[in-house]
């Protein structure tokens, strides 16, 4: 059985070594701030006994206020799981840190995010459209879109 | 003199035989060696995402037959398992156990056309595809028995399963059951030591094993890299913990290792299939649940091992009737990743049959 994670213990030890890039945190997930995104995501897969080196899962969510990115992580080898998370309060112009460089698996899925969500994720290698076409005007997943 | 070469760019599809959809790949050679190549998708995208947050949980049901159309009802069951963790609602055990089945019957049918087309690719034209097919209409006949239909099911409902079965199925089932090892060993004797394929298909396309769980492989196509990593087995979901199986593992990495992991999951379905028949329960098939569900306000990542690797929802739910947001996790769009870093360097005919041996689905990469 997979065990997920408590994100209250998970989030001390990212504080202890980023202090001020947990925003929040529960049993569920841990929420980090967006600027200090990449080097948690570069902790969360170095640390020996975290160790997560599997990102199932890359997705966004409108909640009006602010759009969220979701992480699904596991750690293959410890058969554990984390839910990490991040916001964006500026919905003109969304910008997150890509973790292309830590987890290959964000390729396809911030291009995505990109495409339909309208979040630019800086560092992306190839960041255009992956399911509409370029020249495609809105971001469709966003509430607000029809 | 040396002769000067120089790079050309070939557009294979979106119409085109071997891509198994309308899937577009812009490849970059210098003679008939692939440079680079550049997958372009999103021809079959309907937007399943957004239409689902303004229809209900059950109503979502039929779409999600329309994502990987090959294994329609393990859709269905990703779907309203996700739904019945976010909602907490128990299912019948005779529902159960109709899905456990229905679930390791659609593995072998989406198998049996991922080892055929990807002969057909090699070019052995069609023929290693009709014996398949034999097979796999034996499937579909079963299925219709079930639910009456061919192609888009429909047939999990959220709470159990919408109809149960005939008493012509188990009879039917049973002797697929027997017959299904013979077949398999045929296939064997015809292919798996043939000399073209070896020849075409061993040590080409490789995938390490690092790669594939940086690029968040699943499915066979992490296996045949030398991952021992099976949902059904890692995190158990529905009644997976009862049955004996074993995960066949590659160590290669190579088409022929993926080819021969599909067919050894076969043979496990089957395993799993003669288990859990004379188990079948009585009882009731679906729970009493509400037409217009409102789950509480909350989220859930529900996965399962689908033949095409790991298949995950994402539901956000505001208490309403409707998700907040429906996020599919289409594992043959990640596993497509790999592409790149398994053809550069081989010929444009390796690169059809490593294309042929991920086995996408694009109902899914699109959705």
């Amino acid at each position: 059985m997979t065990v997920a994670l408590n994100g209250e213990e998970i989030a001390k030890k990212i504080a202890e070594a980023f202090p001020d890039s947990v925003a929040s945190a529960d049993k569920a997930a841990v929420i980090v701030t967006s600027q200090s995104l990449y080097q948690v995501a570069e902790f969360l897969k170095n640390t020996p006994g975290l160790d997560f080196d599997y990102l199932n899962d890359l997705t966004a969510v409108d909640y009006l206020d602010y759009l969220e990115v979701v992480y699904h992580l596991t750690s293959l080898k410890h058969n554990h799981s984390l839910v990490l998370r991040t916001r964006c309060y500026d919905r003109e112009e969304p910008v997150l840190p890509s973790v292309v460089r830590v987890w290959r698996a964000a390729d396809y899925q911030e291009r995505e995010v990109y495409d339909l969500m309208g979040i630019t994720f800086e560092g992306h290698p190839n960041l255009k459209r992956l399911l509409l076409w370029e020249g495609f005007v809105g971001h469709p997943l966003r509430r607000g879109y029809l | 003199m040396a002769i000067r070469t120089e790079p050309f760019i070939l557009n294979m599809g979106p119409q085109h035989p071997s891509t198994h959809g309308v899937f577009r790949m812009r490849v970059t050679l210098d003679g008939e060696v692939v440079v680079d190549v550049e997958p372009v998708v999103g021809y079959l995208h309907r937007g399943i995402e957004k239409l689902a947050e303004t229809r209900t949980y059950t109503q979502n049901i039929p779409f999600t037959d329309r994502l990987d159309y090959l294994a329609s009802m393990t859709n269905n069951l990703a779907y309203v398992l996700a739904v019945e963790k976010l909602a907490g609602i128990e299912v019948p055990e005779r529902a159960e156990y109709l899905r456990i089945v229905i679930a390791e019957m659609m593995r072998i049918s989406s198998h049996l056309m991922a080892v055929g087309f990807f002969l057909n690719d090699l070019g052995a034209m069609m023929t290693p595809v009709l014996y398949m097919w034999r097979e796999r209409e034996k499937l579909l006949d079963l299925f219709e028995m079930v639910c009456g239909q061919r192609l888009t099911y429909n047939y999990m409902r959220i709470g159990g399963v919408s109809h149960d079965i005939p008493e012509e199925f188990l009879p039917a089932l049973k002797r697929f059951v027997a017959e299904m090892p013979g077949f398999l060993d045929e296939y064997d004797q015809l292919l798996a030591q043939n000399e073209i394929v070896l020849a075409r298909s061993k040590g080409v396309g490789v995938l390490p094993e690092d790669t594939a769980i940086n690029i968040a492989a699943s499915g066979p196509v992490l296996r045949a890299s030398g991952v021992k990593w099976d949902v059904r087995r890692a995190d158990p979901y529905s009644i997976y913990d009862r049955f004996d199986f074993d995960i066949p593992v590659g160590s290669a990495g190579d088409c022929y290792d993926r080819y021969w992991v599909r067919v050894q999951e076969m043979r496990q379905s089957v395993r799993i299939l003669e288990q859990a028949i004379p188990q079948l329960p009585a009882g009731e098939v679906c729970a009493e649940v509400p037409q217009l569900l409102r789950p509480p306000v909350g989220e859930v990542y529900g996965r399962i091992e689908a033949p095409k690797g790991e298949l995950g929802f994402y539901l956000v739910s505001d208490n309403s009737i409707a998700p907040y947001r429906f996020r599919i996790r289409p594992p043959t769009l990640i596993n497509l990743t790999a592409l790149r870093d398994m053809v550069i360097g081989w010929k444009v005919a390796d690169l059809i049959i490593t294309f042929g041996s991920i086995d996408v689905c694009l109902g899914e990469i699109d959705r």
